[in-house]
């Protein structure tokens, strides 16, 4: 993958950040005795983990598990977000009121309501009932909030193909869904990606509200770092880095995407 | 083959007005005729089309083809589509396709064929329409000519008992219109049930067993291409025609 001049720039941007910041913190005389050296055992370490572990051994630190499993529920939502917004993006073009009705109704009650407070709800409500764990119940959460989003794409790039595709290919005899299948989907996800992968950016920043139900992912294990070495700002630099690493790798991805899809233009 | 008996199809605007696209519209059509529909803007030709492959739903009357009801509730619209061919103003080629991939797709897809199979009947009338050497790019590299003529070859590959062509030289820039018309005269002379709305008075006279000429959803005088070039009668066919000869 090339490094794009737009990534570039980011980074330039970045470094020029770091600098004010700590010019800023210098010039109004704050001090603050930074301790990076500390930072690293919470990503990697070499020791025992328990006091009978046999060896010393490289072990990931708790930011650095933290980390996994943000990846972990991210992946495991997006793929249910993208299944959910296929499905609700496709109803909501449907011809039967029902369908269309029911799948408006989803996207506007999950819009307009707070994600946490949807967090609550699953994780209290719903997943006492169904003994749900915490990551079902997060990561449910997430996939049926981002999955309102992803349906919303879905209709757009649906709707902004012309619909004289579908009438050539009913006029051809495909059924509605091969239509769907061969033509109009592939056509459309040339459009939805865009838009989509900014939706799966959002949601690996939103997954970091699930620490609120004790899901230790990358903000939880962050807190409680914190909470045990005082080092407040460092951790959370770090933290926010790895969060930066994330969305950076896959707005890249996308990139790249994009470009082999662009092929047919 | 083609029969449409008594349709009505009204179509309610955006702004709630009500427009009669075909009134009482009554037509039959043989095996093997060559029809072309004439008549103004507006005035229900495409509507018509659109009906006959259930593109359009009608309020009222029958359309069969080939003796199968197309409105019926319980009319496997799918199979009846399969046999019925249709060529669109504006190609509607298939963008993220290769020529290849838009005229084999609904073979394998819709009659089952393999892609080898697929491939040999593509093959064959792509040479036909004169397009075999562009195969394997995407629609978008072709003039409008080309690809109308890729269109007529993807319809033509599920070997339809009718051809529906529906202004199919409209968009076309002047000198791209006779190599489609060639395609769609070679059609008509080995035989094909051809339904054409179309402009072209000079395709009408060659290869027309019929001219229609409509307005207001309505089949105002039909005739021979001859008739209508010598001795129409009806006064709006007249000011028609003055207007397009
Ligand atoms: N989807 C639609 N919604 C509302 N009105 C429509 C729709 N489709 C067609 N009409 C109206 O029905 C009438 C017949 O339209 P149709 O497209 O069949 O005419 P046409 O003879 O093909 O005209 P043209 O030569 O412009 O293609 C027109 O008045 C048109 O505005
Ligand atoms: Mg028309």
């Amino acid at each position: 993958m090339k490094f794009t001049r737009r990534s570039a720039i980011t980074v330039v941007v970045l470094i020029v950040a770091s600098y004010l910041f700590y010019y800023f913190f210098m010039r109004k005389g704050i001090t603050y005795s930074w301790h990076w050296y500390d930072v690293p055992k919470y990503l990697f370490y070499y020791g025992k983990r328990f006091s009978d572990d046999p060896a010393p051994a490289w072990h990931m630190g708790a930011l650095m598990m933290g980390l996994v499993l943000t990846l972990k529920i991210s992946v495991v939502s997006i793929i249910f977000a993208i299944i959910i917004g296929l499905v609700v993006g496709i109803a909501r073009l449907s011809d039967e009121p029902i369908t269309k009705y029911l799948s408006s109704c989803y996207v506007e009650l999950i819009r307009g309501t707070p994600l946490l407070v949807q967090i609550y709800i699953i994780y209290f409500f719903i997943g006492t009932m169904l003994r749900l764990s915490a990551f079902a119940a997060g990561a449910a959460a997430l996939s049926i909030f981002e999955g309102a989003y992803v349906g919303e794409i879905v209709r757009a790039g649906i709707q902004s193909i012309h619909k004289g595709q579908m009438e050539a290919a009913r006029s051809l005899g495909m059924s509605y869904s091969q239509a769907m299948r061969h033509i109009i989907l592939p056509q459309a996800m040339k459009r939805i990606i865009p838009p989509l992968a900014g939706q799966f950016i959002s949601l690996i920043k939103d997954s970091s509200l699930v620490s609120v139900i004790a899901l230790a992912d990358l903000t939880f294990r962050a807190q409680q770092a914190v909470a045990q070495s005082l080092n407040a700002f460092e951790i959370y630099f770090t933290a926010a880095g790895l969060y930066l690493v994330m969305t950076f790798t896959l707005s890249m991805v996308t990139q790249y995407i994009e470009r082999r899809m662009a092929v047919s233009d | 083959m083609i029969d449409a008996q008594n349709v009505y199809k009204t179509f309610i605007t955006p702004d709630k007005r009500k427009v009669e696209a075909l009134v009482d519209f009554t037509l039959h059509i043989d095996r093997g005729e060559v029809v072309v529909i004439i008549g103004p803007s507006g005035s229900g030709k495409s509507t018509f089309l659109r009906c006959i492959n259930r593109l359009e739903e009608i309020d009222e009357g029958k359309i069969t083809v080939e003796g199968q009801d197309l409105h019926a509730p319980k009319a496997d619209i799918n199979k009846i589509r399969e046999e019925i061919g249709m060529v669109f103003q504006h190609f509607n080629l298939f963008p993220h396709k290769t020529v290849m991939e838009n005229v084999t797709l609904a073979q394998e897809v819709v009659r089952k064929r393999s892609k080898k199979e697929a491939t040999e009947i593509a093959e064959a009338l792509l040479k036909k329409v004169g397009i075999l050497d562009k195969k394997d790019v995407y629609p978008s590299q072709l003039s409008g000519g080309q690809q109308q003529r890729v269109a007529i070859a993807r319809a033509l590959a599920m070997q339809p008992k009718v051809m529906l062509f529906d202004e199919a030289t409209s968009a076309l820039d002047p000198e791209m219109i006779g190599e489609v018309l060639d395609v769609m005269k070679t059609l008509a002379r080995e035989g094909m049930t051809m339904v054409v709305v179309t402009h072209e008075m000079g395709f009408a006279r060659e290869v027309a067993d019929r001219v229609i000429f409509m307005d207001a959803g309505r089949i105002v005088e039909t005739g021979t291409p001859e008739h209508f070039f010598t001795s129409p009668e009806n006064e709006r066919t007249k000011l028609f025609l003055s207007q397009i000869l």
